[in-house]
């Protein structure tokens, strides 16, 4: 079950959307995720939509695979909509308990445009994550956070943390998955109690997997070290990043899609 | 002089309690003298807690000795100057293969090394292609490492280091964590390094069906070097071996218990072909 989360786990294949530069990549999922939260009609949604639509069929990522990545993310999802159905203030459409509890017109509206909004938000972003290797995502995001170096922010260093996260993130979930059946087949129990219980019962999952993290963290340093790994200073790039006619094409489209959401937005 | 040598090298753990204060200390490397000559294939055997790895990690600079000292390629380890270059010049593959990978597809792993020297991309590239080729991983370097087996992700490591173009490797202990295949797989990988490219190759293990093909095993315990010899020489000192914890190949130990009965046979007998041949059959 763990391993259904497919938020930053590449997907091979060899499509326009893999070839894209990341930076173009992390600004327009940026600029697709704010534009999320500015859109208010149904004609903008829409547009999302089909933007979505078209990027998903170009990064020729079967649907399914993205789909799954979004059962984790369900919880979250349900719990937005109960919140805002019911929170809401504004003109009552059902009442339960002789008025106490109600479901608005607002909330209802309010509670389906936040359901939309946060998938939207985590299909765009899973694309990216999906299409893009993190090595290159991380390379993305130094480069585009590189000014800030003249702050004294560890860009560099910020950057090899972030792609080797997500390098163990699959290893780790892994081993999560072992030490849960070792410690069930001893006779630990993840699944009965209330939450308080089942909060102690992963006390047992999370020693061992912490203690393994930090010997991993410390195997992996000396890898690092052994390679020559010193920094950023002095290094060179394997896959250093040149914007290629495609990327500003994209860029392009991004615009062309701000553009046409500012226009619906006025309808 | 040759590419690795030491002299008189100790290396001490040292115990502290929870304050810092040093409780005692443990002697995990004991005087060992080494002198290595290029384009050797040198295996390091011994049990668990034989100082074999910590003698391994001096060899990359990433212990520095208590005594004694350490050359790689004429260099001295304690100089902070040179540590960049011993460790380009001394590649290391470590036992886990999931904690020394850094990239997130084959070829950017391999070429984690190489970026780190500074070499212009072009060149990355090509050493990319040349190492993948090397270790017989080219067709899988679009892969990620979490869909290669044991064996596939040790030689992707091997290949990591060769990108760095050293003028030898030191594998700790690289078939710890293999099945049976992966080891075979590995260990032909290195072997063909040795043979072709004419690398350095320092194979520790305590596999004693891996140093069947090296020039030169040395054995250690209790941080000594208790023993040296060419394999045969090795082996033929069954009785030592096992004094030392150490398993000997069952075709070596079938024939020394058939020469023990009254078969005639000769000493180290290393694979099945040997025994069949010095038996007649």
């Amino acid at each position: 079950m763990i391993r259904d989360i497919t938020l930053g786990q590449y997907y091979q294949i060899d499509s326009v959307i893999h070839r894209l530069d990341p930076r173009v990549k992390l600004g327009g999922t940026l600029l697709f995720i704010i534009s999320l939260f500015f859109f208010q009609n149904v004609w903008c949604y829409l547009l999302a939509a089909l933007f979505l639509a078209v990027v998903i069929k170009l990064s020729r990522v079967p649907f399914k695979y993205i789909v799954k990545g979004m059962k984790a993310i369900l919880f979250l999802l349900i719990l937005t909509v109960i919140f805002n159905l019911f929170l809401t203030p504004g003109t009552p459409l059902v009442t339960f308990f002789g008025g106490k509890v109600r479901i608005t017109e607002e909330g209802l509206k309010l509670a389906v445009f936040m359901a939309i909004r946060l998938a939207f938000l985590i299909i765009g972003s899973s694309i990216m994550t999906l299409t893009t290797t993190p090595n290159n995502l991380t390379d993305g995001m130094e480069r585009l956070l590189r000014p800030l170096r003249v702050f004294r922010v560890p860009v560099h260093e910020g950057a090899m943390m972030m792609s080797i996260a997500l390098r163990f993130i699959p290893i780790l979930l892994e081993e999560t998955d072992k030490i849960m059946k070792a410690q069930t087949a001893r006779g630990a129990d993840f699944e009965s109690g209330n939450l308080i219980q089942r909060a102690k019962a992963m006390v047992p999952l999370l020693v061992p997997l912490i203690i393994s993290a930090f010997r991993r963290a410390n195997d992996l340093a000396m890898a690092m070290e052994a390679r020559c790994y010193r920094g950023g200073e002095n290094r060179t790039k394997m896959k250093p990043l040149i914007y290629r006619t495609e990327d500003y094409l994209a860029y392009f489209c991004v615009a062309l899609y701000l553009g046409a959401g500012v226009f619906l937005g006025r309808l | 002089m040759g590419i690795i040598r030491t002299q008189d090298l100790v290396y001490e753990y040292v115990r502290r309690d929870e304050e810092g204060n040093v409780e005692g200390s443990i002697r995990a490397v004991e005087g060992v003298n080494l002198d290595i000559e290029p384009g050797d294939f040198i295996a390091i055997l011994g049990h668990n807690g034989s100082g074999k790895s910590t003698l391994a990690k001096h060899m990359n600079a990433i212990l520095c000795p208590t005594e004694g000292c350490i050359w790689v390629d004429g260099k001295d380890t304690r100089e902070p100057s040179e540590l960049w270059n011993i460790r380009q010049t001394a590649g290391m593959v470590f036992q886990n293969p999931d904690n020394q990978i850094i990239g997130q597809v084959v070829e950017e792993d391999v070429g984690f090394g190489p970026e780190n020297m500074g070499v212009p991309t072009r060149e990355i590239w090509e050493r990319v292609e040349e190492s993948l080729k090397a270790v017989g991983m080219y067709q899988y370097r679009k892969y990620s490492p979490n869909k290669l087996s044991g064996g596939q992700k040790q030689r992707v490591s091997i290949a990591g280091v060769l990108a760095m173009h050293p003028k030898c490797i030191i594998l700790d202990e690289p078939t710890a964590m293999l099945d049976p295949n992966g080891r075979k797989e590995v260990i032909r990988a290195v072997r063909a390094l040795n043979e072709v490219e004419r690398l350095t190759v320092i194979l520790i293990t305590h596999y004693m069906e891996e140093i069947i093909h090296a020039g030169k095993v040395f054995v250690m315990d209790h941080g000594r070097i208790a023993m040296q010899g060419t394999p045969r020489e090795i082996f033929s000192r069954v009785e030592e071996l096992k004094a030392l914890r150490l398993d000997v190949p069952q075709v070596t130990m079938l024939a020394y218990e058939l020469k023990k009965r009254g078969i005639p046979l000769p000493d180290g007998i290393l694979t099945t072909e040997e025994l069949l041949k010095a038996l007649g059959l």
